[in-house]
């Protein structure tokens, strides 16, 4: 039997996974969450029908969301995660014993559910003390809070769904205020391929560099996502990421990665030219 | 679909869908208008509005019924409404609530009446009387000194006016007016009634007294005679689709005719079908409906009251007398706390934060709660205006409130208007009779009509309205720096 799942990428341009088999399926207050096994990218989590991980590949996203700029900011104590309920970023995150607090605010219960059932490579820190899980809209979580993080990492699914709201000016103004007066905002930041991607990526951006006083974005590589290609933007009161970046002493901390080193950290920050363009048309 | 009846029919029908269903399945041979045959001809158009749209795009037919005339499954419609709101009779009206507005005067006065109403009204009720020839006898609502809005009329001031006019044929009432807040309606209904005069409703912004549970009373319900109903805003129909309603004691054959003077031939049914869809829907779950709508706005106005320098006013407003009702799905805020004008505030929350709210004026903004919205942006709305107070936030003195300037009707708005008229530059205008209207849209109640008196005062009301942003319209001169006053 042939079992695939497709997710277009764009109306003419699909990627489809060989499926094994399906574990779950629920529709929740926000989405349709599944879970299925594949041959090639082991499990999967997809919502409303787009890869959110794969077993395979979730480790360049999840390393390029927390190191980047835990490399860069020397005292990151408090950190608030928005999204992100499959628990990849917190994972990374507890490795350092430096920290103090996580925050972390998930609109769906249900997503941390399913992960904590199914993806347990994913979530299985959810459940350190330092972690405190808020099952609530992450614009009213923030709203709220001032001066109160070192680093925020906004780990939504893409612009045109129930995340829609994190990418607005008025998160990101909020987020802003809510940062301490040296505080970073890693944002996962889209593809910049596909036209309607692109248009979306250059409107948060341009949102950011409005916001923030540094505003920079890198780049990873990741099979699964829109045009394997995907960004991050790093938005900061104070640090600027390659000239603050302390290699020595991330090195120093002997974590073990699989795609991220200080080496590649500079390099993310270096993009192509096309991009260099976009970017700086709405800045 | 479970069955209920409002009053005693069923209000799970929907005549004129089910006949445009019908129709379609029919397969019927167009050889009538409209031209482009079922969108056939103009391809373009399809594509955007989609095939089932042009689709039903279709003329008055004998299985589809005639609105000039109403038969079958208009009137079958027509029936289910009046069912549904309590009323005697229902009118589908496709020209807006304009129209509905506009036929209920017409309907009430002739020339040379008078008609008691508040200044607050719709440019649309003194379009009526151009129309018509009435004279207006107007009632000052008070004003809020606070958040500078008129309220709605006191007992005490309509009696005076019955007392003062008693020849004239009707008194109007805006139940609500557009930030929500309610006369006390049954009493007018009852003064009206005494002194032999129709009482008539803009419920322009009424349609969910209807339906939803704890919300002011309806025209129909307090015993008005006739009432203009906008299903197309808080109703969810099309765009430009409104209900007109009678009680049983305005004939309904002269409604007909005074409609049939100025309404199209060619009804649409695009506009027909979403009144009927939209009835029943409310008919059958309008209760849970504005439920929610009155949840989330309530949820909006404590976030919003939380952020600090906002007001976000309800119901405690509530006096007994010019606010003797509030409308709780009304999401109205005063922004002169934080130094900014209202409609200052949706300039931002529309250019920069890609939100469109319904109107800002000097002091205040609305923003539209109905039954599309959803939690997710009302936290986009709540946090955009804790972005635009930390970031722009001022010194509020200096600012202007509106205040309620009290008109000197010197003749009537059809003389004035069709009066000889010398068009004069803003300034040089004061002390002349104004021939044309003067108004900041939306929300449409002009600050100047035909046949009033211009002042001091008024001018320097529009130069500043002008000066902040505000959409004015009305003159010939859309600029506003002239105005056309009688000779």
């Amino acid at each position: 039997m042939e079992f695939w799942f497709s997710e277009h990428h764009t109306p003419d341009v699909k990627l489809s996974l060989r499926v094994d088999r399906q574990l779950y399926s629920q529709e929740s207050e926000y989405q349709r969450i599944d879970v299925f096994d594949t041959p090639e990218f082991g499990r999967v989590l997809a919502l409303d029908g787009n890869v959110m991980l794969t077993e395979r590949d979730e480790f360049i996203y999840d390393e390029m969301m927390t190191h980047v700029p835990m490399a860069v900011h020397p005292n990151i104590r408090r950190v608030l995660i928005i999204g992100a309920g499959d628990g990849g970023v917190v994972r990374e995150l507890t490795r350092y014993e430096q920290i103090e607090r996580i925050d972390l605010v998930e609109m769906d219960e249900m997503v941390v559910e399913a992960c904590r059932r199914y993806l347990p490579g994913n979530a299985c820190r959810l459940d350190d003390e330092r972690v405190h899980i808020y099952y609530e809209n992450g614009l009213k979580f923030i709203r709220r809070r001032e001066d109160e993080y070192d680093l925020i990492i906004v780990d939504s699914t893409d612009p045109f769904g129930p995340s829609e709201g994190l990418f607005t000016r008025e998160f990101y103004g909020n987020c802003y205020n809510a940062l301490k007066e040296d505080g970073i905002m890693v944002n996962q930041q889209g593809s910049p391929f596909y036209g309607e991607d692109a248009a979306a990526m250059q409107r948060s951006h341009k949102r950011i560099a409005s916001t923030f006083p540094i505003s920079r974005v890198y780049q990873a590589h990741i099979p699964t996502y829109a045009a394997g290609y995907w960004l991050f933007g790093f938005a900061s009161k104070k640090y600027h990421p390659i000239d603050d970046l302390n290699a020595a002493r991330w090195n120093g901390q002997h974590l073990r990665t699989r795609y991220y080193t200080t080496r590649l950290h500079v390099g993310a920050f270096y993009l192509p030219a096309f991009l260099e363009e976009m970017l700086q048309e709405v800045e | 679909m479970e069955e209920k009846t409002v009053g005693r029919l069923n209000q799970s029908r929907a005549p004129i869908y089910e006949a445009l269903e019908q129709f379609r399945r029919m397969r019927v041979v167009p050889f009538d208008v409209p031209g482009h045959k079922r969108g056939r001809g103009n391809p373009e158009l399809t594509e955007f509005l989609g095939a089932r749209c042009v689709g039903v795009d279709v003329n008055s037919m004998k299985p589809l019924d005639n609105l000039c005339h109403p038969v079958s499954v208009i009137r079958e419609a027509e029936r289910l409404a009046a069912d549904a709101f309590g009323a005697a009779q229902a009118f589908l009206m496709v020209g807006g609530t304009t129209s509905a507005v506009q036929s209920m005067v017409l309907t009430a006065c002739k020339r040379g009446d008078e008609i008691i109403l508040p200044r607050n009204v719709h440019r649309s009720v003194i379009n009526a009387l151009v129309l018509c020839g009435a004279v207006p006898v107007y009632v000052n609502p008070e004003t809020d000194a606070r958040l500078g809005i008129s309220l709605g009329m006191k007992r005490d001031q309509v009696a005076k006016a019955i007392a003062e006019h008693p020849n004239a044929v009707a008194v109007l009432v805006n139940n609500p007016t557009y930030y929500g807040i309610c006369s006390d309606l049954k009493a007018i209904v009852e003064m009206a009634h005494a002194a032999g005069m129709l009482c008539l409703a803009d419920e322009a912004h009424g349609t969910h007294f209807y339906f939803g549970e704890g919300l002011p009373i309806s025209a129909m319900a307090a015993g008005a005679d006739m009432a203009a109903v906008s299903m197309h805003k808080s109703g969810g129909s099309l765009t430009q689709s409104s209900f007109l309603l009678a009680g049983p004691k305005v004939h309904a054959g002269y409604v007909r005719q005074i409609i049939n003077l100025t309404q199209t031939t060619s009804g649409s049914y695009l506009l027909m079908s979403s009144l009927d869809i939209s009835r029943r829907n409310l008919a059958l779950r309008g209760k849970q409906v504005f439920e929610q709508v009155k949840r989330l706005a309530e949820y909006a106005r404590e976030e919003i009251n939380a952020i600090g320098g906002y007001y976000a006013f309800g119901p405690e407003l509530v006096n007994g007398d010019s606010i003797f009702a509030f409308d709780p799905t009304k999401l109205s805020v005063h922004t002169l706390d934080i130094g900014l004008a209202g409609i200052e505030v949706y300039d931002l929350l529309r250019d920069d934060y890609d939100i469109q709210i319904e109107f800002g004026d000097l002091g205040n903004l609305l923003a539209y709660i109905s039954i599309g919205d959803r939690i997710q942006e009302v936290e986009r709305l709540v946090s955009a205006l804790a972005e635009i107070r930390r970031l722009h936030q001022k010194d509020p003195s200096g600012m202007m409130r509106h205040e309620y300037i009290d008109p000197e009707v010197v003749v009537s708005p059809q003389e004035a208007f069709y009066a000889e008229k010398i068009s004069l530059p803003l300034r040089e205008t004061e002390g002349k009779v104004c021939s044309e209207f003067v108004m900041c849209y939306p929300p449409g109640i002009p600050i100047l009509a035909p046949g009033e008196k211009i002042t001091r005062e008024i001018l320097d009301y529009i130069e500043y309205a002008k000066a902040i942003g505000c959409s004015m319209t009305g003159p010939e001169d859309p600029e506003i720096q002239r105005l056309n006053v009688l000779a």
